[in-house]
């Protein structure tokens, strides 16, 4: 790095003579940027492998842990599947996801595929009343006062006991699951985008008053950007507890989705496929979530 | 217009949960067109509470303010405010911060094209022309004040109000903006008021400088006329014997009149 410097010194002396006097030659620079670069490289390596590492240790332990105990003559070596028998099974299983033999009988794509239309159909409709909803809430005072309690007091029940009254309404188990997913994923969103409301900066209320704005404008220019992160935190959670959720709602009300689909491999004892299961919810889950912070980090403005 | 704002026996209370805070009383200031005032006190007397009222941010408890001959309502594009933090919106670009308020005053009656040359043209006079499509994140404090300042020049206002325009920013780029600001207000003919509580800043912008004496219940204690000729310059003005009587007046009253409450 210093070599660099010296070369780009504003004001060095530019006779010829001078020059050769001042400026170092070729092959200094060479010996002077090549450790420098090495150590560069060496401690992005470092940096890289101080991130990659742990995670990576963490699985190989759970892996090692569940090996031990499933030897034979170990804890659970009877009842639980050891980690290279379910690999096999993974593999037999993942080398034709989509295939289907009726409605019972689909491939681990179409099972995930189903649920995951489902969470997404539910956590749409939620989004497209719960966001205007936190608007609303966050605007209007007496409004949020009307509602924060009833808001209370449903927030905590647990959403599959809406499943019987979408059983009621829809008379089918699917849009009922979807139902499930619309009620629990709408809390998180109506409470951050109400936040985010209530708390867009004075200064920037202060700017659209003097600015004289359409209440249009305030809404576009300043409400909106400014309570993004909020909703986007909100869309997060809901999306994390919708996930969370569909696995009991279509454990409840069958069909084709992954929830059901293990259920139905317990029935059929195949417990390598409800650890195999455990896995894809969990990873699904893991790419939603870490698909919503990029997305959040790439919106993110400051100041 | 020797009377172009005028503020009536104006004071403001608050009700705070301690019961009421009364931070202004028995203001009365009439401010010329052109003119630059500047409000200076020590923190805490309600500069900037009075610079809200002007700008109908809010609302006096007693008394009126009266601007252009009518009572001021609320905030309005013709008394714009360049705000102590800036408050630019950084979703937008510097040119479309200053362009929501071109739009808005102008929108009505000009085209795109008309609006768009005027917000460069103003983003030209700060010196902002080769930054005017960053976003505030990514330029420096002093170029975001300038943006700010731009912003409210923009809509063309009867009265510019300032917030400590310059007070977050380092002594060298402060003086740079202040010579700026001058050579805009003779160019525009804008009635400026300013808060500062920058003794120099004061005497070298201002034709009248209003003292405040110390909250709770301020109000204006001494108000100095500053007969310097303009333009005025900052180094030659460093040795000017009526520059200096200004300055040590406005000391005297800040520093032996009214103590600051902390030293006091």
């Amino acid at each position: 790095m210093t070599a660099i410097t010296i070369d780009a010194m504003p004001n060095v002396p530019t006779n010829e003579a001078s020059l050769r006097l001042t400026r170092p030659t070729a092959k200094q620079l060479e010996i002077a940027a090549a450790p420098s670069s090495a150590t560069e490289h060496a401690a992005a390596m470092r940096a890289f492998f101080a991130a990659v590492l742990p995670p990576i240790l963490g699985v190989l332990l759970l892996i090692g842990i569940w090996h031990v105990a499933t030897m034979k003559g170990g804890a659970a070596g009877a009842t639980i599947p050891s980690p290279a028998k379910t690999w096999e099974a993974a593999a037999k299983l993942f080398a034709d996801p989509f295939y289907s033999n009726g409605p019972n009988d689909q491939g681990i794509g179409w099972n995930i595929l189903a649920s995951l239309e489902r969470v997404g159909i539910g956590f749409g409709f939620a989004a497209l009343v719960g966001i205007p909803a936190g608007f609303l809430l966050g605007r209007f005072a007496l409004l949020s006062s009307l509602v924060n309690p009833l808001i209370s007091l449903l927030r905590p029940v647990s959403p599959l006991a809406w499943l019987p009254i979408g059983l009621l309404v829809f008379k089918r188990a699917d849009p009922a699951a979807t139902w499930t997913i619309f009620i629990c994923s709408i809390w998180p969103m109506i409470m951050n985008t109400a936040q985010g409301v209530q708390r867009v900066p004075q200064d920037y209320l202060n700017v659209a008053r003097v600015l004289n704005l359409s209440e249009w404008k305030i809404v576009t220019r300043i409400l909106f950007p400014s309570v993004l992160p909020y909703m986007l935190t909100g869309i997060r959670l809901s999306i994390g507890t919708a996930w969370l959720v569909i696995v009991a709602a279509e454990m409840l009300t069958g069909g084709v989705g992954i929830g059901f689909w293990v259920w139905d491999e317990w029935n059929n004892l195949k417990v390598e496929h409800i650890i195999i299961a455990i896995f894809v919810i969990g990873i699904v889950g893991l790419i939603l979530e870490q698909a919503l912070l990029l997305l959040a980090k790439r919106l993110h403005t400051e100041g | 217009m020797e009377r172009y704002v005028s503020i009536e026996n104006a004071g403001m209370t608050f009700d705070t949960k301690k019961g009421k805070f009364v931070a202004l009383r028995d203001i009365n200031l009439n401010i010329r067109q052109g003119e630059f005032v500047s409000l200076i006190g020590h923190s805490g007397c309600g500069k900037s509470t009075l610079l809200n009222l002007i700008a109908g941010l809010t609302l006096p408890t007693t008394g009126a303010l009266i601007c252009a001959g009518r009572e001021i309502p609320g905030p309005g594009p013709e008394r714009a405010v360049v705000f102590q933090n800036h408050s630019l919106l950084p979703w937008l670009t510097c040119f479309d911060n200053v362009m929501l308020a071109v739009e808005r005053v102008f929108g009505r009656n000009e085209g795109k094209a008309e609006l768009k040359a005027r917000t460069q043209a103003v983003l030209e006079m700060v010196g902002l022309a080769h930054a005017m499509h960053k976003y505030p994140g990514e330029i420096s404090g002093g170029m975001k004040q300038r943006v700010g300042i731009a912003r409210a020049l923009a809509m063309e206002p009867k009265v510019l109000l300032m917030d400590e325009p310059f007070g977050a920013l380092d002594a060298l780029t402060r003086a740079r903006l202040q010579d700026e600001l001058m050579a805009i207000c003779t160019k525009t003919q804008a009635t400026t008021v300013m808060v500062t509580h920058d003794v120099d800043e004061a005497v070298l912008l201002s034709d009248r400088i209003v003292m405040m004496t110390n909250g709770p219940a301020a109000t204006i204690g001494e108000v100095l006329s500053v007969d310097l000729p303009r333009p005025r310059q900052r180094l030659e003005l460093a040795h000017d014997a009526k520059y200096m009587d200004c300055r040590s007046k406005v000391i005297e009253f800040l520093y032996a009149k009214q103590q600051h409450p902390l030293a006091a």
